[in-house]
């Protein structure tokens, strides 16, 4: 069991943070609502899911205006992605192993 | 400690996750069978009311006279528009069934994937009527509406992308054979959208 828990992260273990890498790892970029919409979370849960995120460098931001509007993209990065895709072996090894 | 069960239940999540944001799947199959009907009866209709099968490119050819293109245009506009409205209508009741929007990141990609090729091609069009090779006007819009298929199915369902080549494969028949043009239009739009409307309900809506 222990070997497989190296693939795992502990930043996915919220299932809301594991959505939004799921997203934007199929997506070049997505603004805060696009995001909001998928997600199905109340503005300030997923705000803070997004910082924790951003912190662990496993996503970028982008900000730029709308008319006066201002407009956060977000996008997943080389870390960001490469964390994910090693989490999915990770969930994947895990259930071929139980099985 | 997590169980096997939250496992599955994460990897079944990221998938959906990972398909409703890169694919639009609102889109009804029942929109690709009415318009296969209305394009049956549009194409019936220019045939044998307007007398509108052109053999050959050019306008004075046998087949055409500028009286009856004006009605097989007006024909040919109200299809697409009856065909648009339903699809727009069906998705939209489909979106909301699935709880989404109608204009989300997907769709508007999908959308904007396709406005060049129908944009461009429908351009192309209307300068082929005002340059008389009405020949090509069938064909023509098989082709086009076809390359947008093809390079919009990343977006949606992978099925559309063999819809789209064979529409264009079509086309080409038909602009080579000009008086199979209608037949091969017929096939693409009126056919091929009902055969494959038929298929997407089956698969994805039940």
């Amino acid at each position: 069991m222990r070997a497989f828990i190296n693939g795992f992260h502990k930043a996915f273990e919220s299932r809301i943070r594991l959505g939004i890498m799921s997203v934007l790892a199929v997506n070049d970029s997505l603004d805060f609502n696009s995001l909001k919409e998928y997600l199905d979370v109340t503005d300030g849960n997923l705000a803070s899911h997004l910082k924790a995120l951003e912190k662990e460098e496993f996503i970028g931001l982008e900000k730029s205006f709308v008319g006066r509007k201002p407009n956060t993209k977000y996008y997943i990065t080389k870390v960001g992605k490469l964390a994910f895709d090693n989490h999915l072996t990770a969930l994947e090894k895990l259930i071929q192993s139980q099985k | 400690m997590n169980n096997e069960q939250d496992y599955k239940r994460d990897i079944a999540e990221i998938r959906s996750m990972m398909d409703r944001s890169s694919r639009f799947l609102s889109l009804s199959g029942w929109a690709g069978i009415l318009a296969g009907i209305y394009a049956l009866v549009g194409a019936y209709m220019a045939y044998a009311f307007f007398r509108f099968n052109p053999s050959e490119i050019a306008a004075s050819a046998p087949g055409t006279d500028s009286s009856g293109l004006v009605n097989v245009f007006i024909l040919a506009v109200s299809i697409l528009v009856l065909a648009i409205g339903t699809a727009v209508f069906l998705s939209y009741r489909r979106a909301i069934k699935r709880k989404e929007k109608l204009w989300n990141a997907t769709s508007r990609r999908l959308l904007v994937n396709m406005a060049m090729p129908l944009v461009s091609g429908g351009i192309l069009i209307l300068v082929f009527i005002s340059k008389g090779l009405i020949g090509l006007l069938a064909p023509m819009t098989l082709i086009f509406y076809g390359l947008a298929l093809y390079s919009a199915a990343t977006f949606t369902y992978k099925e559309v992308r063999f819809l789209g080549a064979i529409l264009v494969g079509l086309g080409l028949v038909g602009s080579f054979y000009i008086e199979y043009g209608l037949l091969c239009w017929a096939l693409g739009f009126g056919l091929m959208h009902l055969v494959y409307g038929i298929y997407i309900h089956l698969k994805h809506e039940r």
